[in-house]
Formats: C-alpha cells, structure tokens, sequence
C-alpha cells in the first residue's frame, strides 16, 4: 500500500511533465455494463459515458473521427455513434456476434470477426451493406488490414491460425498456423511485418508478410508469475514502431518488446486481466483495458510505470484514441 | 524415426507457407463407443440425463476439427456405435479398432480395461470419457488408454482445497450405499488427509423414505446428531437423495461434495476465458447445455485434431509422440493450456467449484503450490501414483 502509493506520487509528477497542455479523449467499451467510457487524456478522468447496444467489445474510428464504430456483440450489430453527442446514428449489419473490426485505410469497408459463426464479414459503411462474407476458422477474433490496404487478417481462436485474406478478391490466400488461442494481429514497419498474439501459447509470432514466414517468435517470463498465467492479448507499438507494448492479460503485466530485437525489456505492472490499449495524441501515454479490475491503467511510456488507475465500466475491454 | 520427424516437420512447413492442401493429407478417422449401463434408479426424475450425452461433445470437437482441417487438407471422421453391457462390447471394440486405432470410450471401469488389454488394442490410442476411477490413473491404468475426463481425486482435491482456503475445518460427511458414491467418499477421505484435514463424523444414508414428501421432517433428524460443524459432505454421485439434504439439515451449514457445493469438469455455469464461446457453440450445434462428459469427449476429439494439425500426421506412432511432448497444449476454455501426464497419462486440467447458478473457485486455488505445475496438486501427482506402464 505504501509502496503503491508513491510510485502513484512519483508517477504523477512525471505525468504532469510529460502531458500538459495535450488534449484528446481515450473511449473504452464495458463489456459488461453496456457503455463506453470515454476519457479526458490530460486530467485522466472519465468525461462521458454513453450506453451502446449489448456487450460492447471492438471500437474503432473513422478517419476524420466523425463516427465512432462499436461492436455490440450480443445485439449482433455494429453500432455507428456520433462522438461529438454519443448517440447511435445507426447500426450496421455486421453478421452474427461481432466481436473484433478493423477498418480499411479507404475509410469505407470493415472487416469484421464473428466470433460465433466462423466468419469475417466485409461491410461497406456508405452503403450499409454486406459486400463478402469470408469462411475462417473456428472462433475469429483478431483484425488487422496492411497500411496499404491489400491485405486483411483474420485470427481464429480454435484453429489457431492467421488468415491471410486478399481485399481485391475477398479470398483467402494464405493460413499460417500459430500458439494456442491467437487474439490480436497488427501490421507493424509500414507493413512488412505481421504480429500475432496467442493467448494460451503465450507467445507473440512474427511473420514476414511477403512470404508469410515465421520470422520470430517471443516468449515471456514474469516473476513470480506461473507461465501459464502469462497470456498475451492486446499489443500496440510506440512511435516508429521501435517497441510493441503487450498486455499479458491474467498476469496483470503489460510487457515492452524491443521490435528490433525482439527481446522483452521491461513488464510493468497494471491492473487485473489486463487486455487491449490505446496510446495518446503523442504516444506519450498508455492506457490499458484491466477486465476484472473494472478499470483503466494509465502507463507512462518513457518511464514505463503505471502512473494512474482510472475506473470505468464494469469489464473493459477495447480502447481506441480520438483527438 | 528420426527421419520421420523430420519429414513431418518440413511437410509442416510446406503446407502452412503456401496454405494449400499441402501433400500429405492425413484422414483422421476416430471411433465413438458407448456401453449402454442401466441406470440406477433415484428419488426424482427431474434431471434426465440426455440421450446423446459424450457423443454430443465428441461432435462438436469433430466440427472445431473439421473446420481446422479444412485450411490445411485435413480430413476427420466420427463413427459412433453403442452396445448394451451385456452385449458383444468386446467384439463392437475390435470392429471398430480394425477401423482406427483412435477410440473414445464411455464405459465403466471394468469394460474400459477389457478393451484396453485387447490385442487389437496395443499401440492404439483410447479415451476415457466416463469414468473417474482413481485405479485406472494408479496401479491398474494402461499406456494405451489416456483419460480426458478428470479422476475423482481431482474433483475431491478441488473441494479439499476450498476447505482449507474457506478454513472449513470441521467436516462431516453422509455417503450412499450405491459403489459410484462409496467411491467418491473413498476420494474425498484421501483427499482430506492430503490437505491436512479430519471428518469428524460420519453417516451413511440408506433411508428408504420418499424424500419427495417427507425431506423436511427426515433430514433435519438424520442430521442432528452431527451437532455443529462447518459443512457437510455428500457422497452422492448417483444424484439420488442429496438434493433433499440442501436447506434441510439441522444445523445451518453449507452442502457441498456431489451435492451444493460441487467440484465438476464442466458445467452451463462456466463463462470466463472464452468457455461461452464454447458454450454457446454446443448449445447451437445440439440443443442443450454441455456437460462434463460432453467436455471430455470434446476434450479427446481435440486432443486428437490439434495433435493432426501440429504433426501433418494421422499416424497413432507420431500423434502419441505429439501429446506427450513439451509442444503439446490444448486451449480447453478453463484459463491454462491443458497437457498430459506422462506417468498415467490423465489431462491435467483446473477444476471447476461450482454450485448451480455461478462458478464460486477454480482449483488449484491461490496460494497451493507445486514444484513444476500447480495443476498438479489435483489429482495423483507423479510420485503419488502407482502407475507402471507409463515408465
């Protein structure tokens, strides 16, 4: 308790050198209280909650930040919401159980994992439309589209594989298998590279995108923490992609990866089931999604130190930054 | 043999860098056999035990196969067959090895070893689904019969592990006359004196009352004697009088064992790490809720498909080798990957402690440690059990 707290005053003294004057707002969907949260980047405090439809997971914005897309799993929807007033402009048709969605850099299609049904769905946001529905494997969850936006990927938890899907002909052109529950994907060095997390694995894979070949594979050790305890979920990297923060879910550790080396240089302490992240306007600033807890740590990034714990919702679970 | 591997390894390679079929395609074929046991009878009716109960999950793990499979030219098969005990059980297994060396059984323990010590049965690899007998984990188990279903001792060290965290000390305990509940009193004792802990009484139920009418006059007498403790133990795997006891005993004590209180391989109430994935997949595929023997089955199925998909193989030789080896991990929906005992060969797996509208634990508990898997602090761990053929 002591010792909690002064790392809480020393972390806050940093925090106020490093982040005044930057404006921006985290929104962090509650899984189980069917909100979003959203949050103010420079006093750290929750500004708004809006009610979303049932079990909101995935969110993401549009470009210019004028739409806020969730995943309202339990409601079978992808909900649109105007940020500026929260309220839901209009539901997308998203196939069954939207779980995860990643948006296309022309800002138009998403590519949705539907958890339930062993599919990924494409939808035309303009449109309203459904325009491909994609077989994958058992349990897809995580999204990711290259910068370029030829290729999409879906995760499957039961298969254990990354699905390579061509956007031009909304085909599977790869499948690569990865460790045990594969959760997230990212594209990372303008794209030449893609990282997949697997949460009972434990294990972060790194492909060659060109080839599809494994390229590395990191694993994690926390003390004190039985290996099996340590399952990576959620990641995102820092400026110019040189570290990837990762969240090691029941572990309660976000690990920081060297993405040169691919070594693990730090674990830092966060809250309980810690599962995906959201950097500031800078990246100056980490949040991170803690599920049990029922709250949100905020990390500084240079220091790499929890700095705050802001409450939310009951079951956080995405996060995504808007300016 | 080494050459084997190698080849495996590179096939592997082959088939996940292009995401074709690859050139091998192995076709899993595994067989489903039920002995069909009368069941005893009990007081109420008002939980029938699903006619597809084990096949159900056997079938859901085939589809999460078959839909792996598909991305890699992958191809499984399920053959169910069920015989009455008093039936050909022996020649329906020979059949049905003739077909595939791979089996799931749901048997009693008895039958189980029968078909394990066939001839047809040597280097073929079988699943115990059914039967939580510590014997077949201990001095009686078979190198070729593997057993995804937990044994007794796992369950009742689950319960002994929340006493001790709940620091239940006193504990007093009612067994049935049937052999399945004198079983579960025999684990539970076991269990006790490993986590340090004393029945200090004990009773054993052969009322012959109908409970139905009379549970709130019968039970709080039963009880009485008992005097005070801090809970009660059933041993009433046959799910006979032990609802009665619940709200009915004299003095004011949590119920817990086969009845209240309950250590399960699965149960509709599990909902964390994914499992209502899992879940929600069952109910839609068969039209009800899963069941422990359902998981163990589902458990076997992709034991077997998760073996197929590392290896590129169908071969038991190379399967057996796959499951047994450090690469080895099954993402079961309980928050840890589930492996393999390598001396008696049950899958290590966390224990549910449920009661029937939430998850209250899962065993191991905080704080039970163990020198390389905390997982193996339920169960017989390696210098515990008497298993021979393992070495």
């Amino acid at each position: 308790m002591i010792l909690s707290r002064s790392i809480r005053t020393a972390g806050l003294a940093v925090l106020l050198s490093t982040t005044a004057g930057l404006a921006g707002q985290i929104w962090v969907t509650n899984e189980k209280d069917d909100t979003v949260s959203v949050i103010d980047t420079d006093s750290l405090e929750v500004i708004q909650t809006y009610e979303t439809g049932e079990r909101p997971r995935g969110i993401t914005f549009s470009k210019d930040y004028s739409r806020v897309y969730i995943c309202a799993s339990d409601s079978d929807a992808v909900q649109v919401m105007d940020p500026e007033t929260g309220e839901i402009l209009h539901d997308l048709p998203s196939g069954e159980d939207p779980e995860q969605f990643v948006l296309h850099p022309d800002d138009t299609h998403l590519y949705i994992a539907n958890e339930d049904d062993a599919i990924t769905t494409v939808v035309n946001t303009q449109t309203r439309k459904v325009v491909a529905q994609i077989d994958v494997g058992v349990e897809p969850e995580g999204m990711a589209v290259s910068p370029d936006g030829k290729i999409a990927i879906t995760t499957s938890e039961t298969t254990n594989m990354a699905h390579w899907i061509d956007t031009e002909t909304q085909e599977l052109f790869a499948n690569t298998l990865v460790d045990s529950r594969p959760r997230h994907a990212e594209f990372a060095k303008d794209g030449t590279q893609m990282w997949v997390s697997s949460e009972i694995g434990g294990t972060l894979t790194v492909f060659d995108t060109a080839t599809q070949m494994e390229q590395a594979k990191i694993t994690f050790e926390v003390q004190g923490v039985h290996p099996d305890r340590v399952q990576p979920v959620g990641f995102e990297f820092t400026k110019g992609d040189k570290f990837a923060f990762v969240a090691l879910g029941p572990s309660n550790h976000v690990a920081v990866v060297n993405a040169e080396t691919f070594e693990v240089e730090d674990y830092i302490l966060v809250g309980r089931r810690v599962w995906h992240m959201a950097f500031n306007a800078d990246k100056t600033q980490l949040f991170t999604t803690n599920g049990v807890s029922g709250d949100v740590t905020v990390v500084d990034v240079a220091s790499r130190k929890a700095v705050k714990s802001i409450k939310v919702g009951r079951f956080p679970w995405g996060a995504a930054f808007r300016p | 043999m080494v050459r084997n591997h190698i080849i495996g390894a590179s096939l592997l390679l082959a088939a996940t860098a292009s995401g074709s079929s690859g050139l091998a395609e192995p076709n899993l074929t595994v067989g489903y056999l039920r002995v069909e046991v009368a069941l005893a009878p009990t007081l109420s009716n008002l939980d029938p035990i699903p006619d597809d109960i084990g096949i159900a999950g056997a079938r859901t793990g085939l589809k999460d196969n078959q839909t792996t499979g598909k991305f890699l030219g992958h191809e499984y098969t399920l053959n169910t067959q069920s015989v009455p005990v008093d039936g050909d059980v022996l020649g329906a297994a020979k059949e049905m090895l003739g077909a595939s060396p791979y089996l799931v059984l749901d048997a009693p323990a008895e039958v189980l070893l029968q078909i394990a010590d066939l001839p047809d049965a040597e280097g073929a690899l079988l699943f115990n689904t059914s039967a939580g007998d510590i014997a077949l984990r201990d001095d009686a188990c078979r190198v070729n019969l593997l057993h995804s279903l937990p044994s007794d001792a796992m369950r009742t060290d689950a319960l002994a592990q929340v006493y001790v965290q709940k620091r239940w000390t006193d504990l007093v305990m009612i067994t049935g006359t049937a052999p399945h509940d004198k079983a579960y009193a025999d684990a539970m004792r076991r269990s006790l004196t490993k986590f340090g802990l004393k029945l200090s009484d004990e009773k054993e139920w052969d009322e012959a009352a109908d409970m139905r009418r009379t549970a709130s006059q019968e039970i709080p007498l039963f009880t009485q004697s008992f005097g005070d403790y801090d809970a009660m133990i059933v041993a009433d795997e046959l799910q006979d009088f032990g609802r009665y006891v619940l709200y009915n005993t004299w003095a004011a004590r949590p119920v817990t064992g086969s009845e209240g209180l309950s250590a399960v391989t699965w149960s509709p109430v599990i909902e964390q790490w994914g499992a209502a994935q899992l879940q929600s997949r069952f109910a839609d595929q068969n039209n009800r809720e899963m069941r422990s023997q359902d998981y163990a089955a589902w458990a076997a199925l992709r034991t077997l498909g998760e073996a197929v998909t590392r290896t590129n193989s169908a071969e038991a030789e190379a399967l057996r080798g796959y499951i047994f080896s450090d690469a080895f991990e099954l993402a079961g929906f309980k928050g840890r990957p589930l492996t393999y005992r390598d001396w008696n060969g049950q899958l290590r797996q966390p224990i549910a402690v449920v009661h029937p509208r939430a998850l209250v634990a899962q065993a191991p508990l905080d704080g039970f440690l163990h020198q390389t898997n905390e997982l193996d602090s339920l169960g017989l761990d390696r210098p515990e059990s008497k298993c021979e053929a393992f070495r």
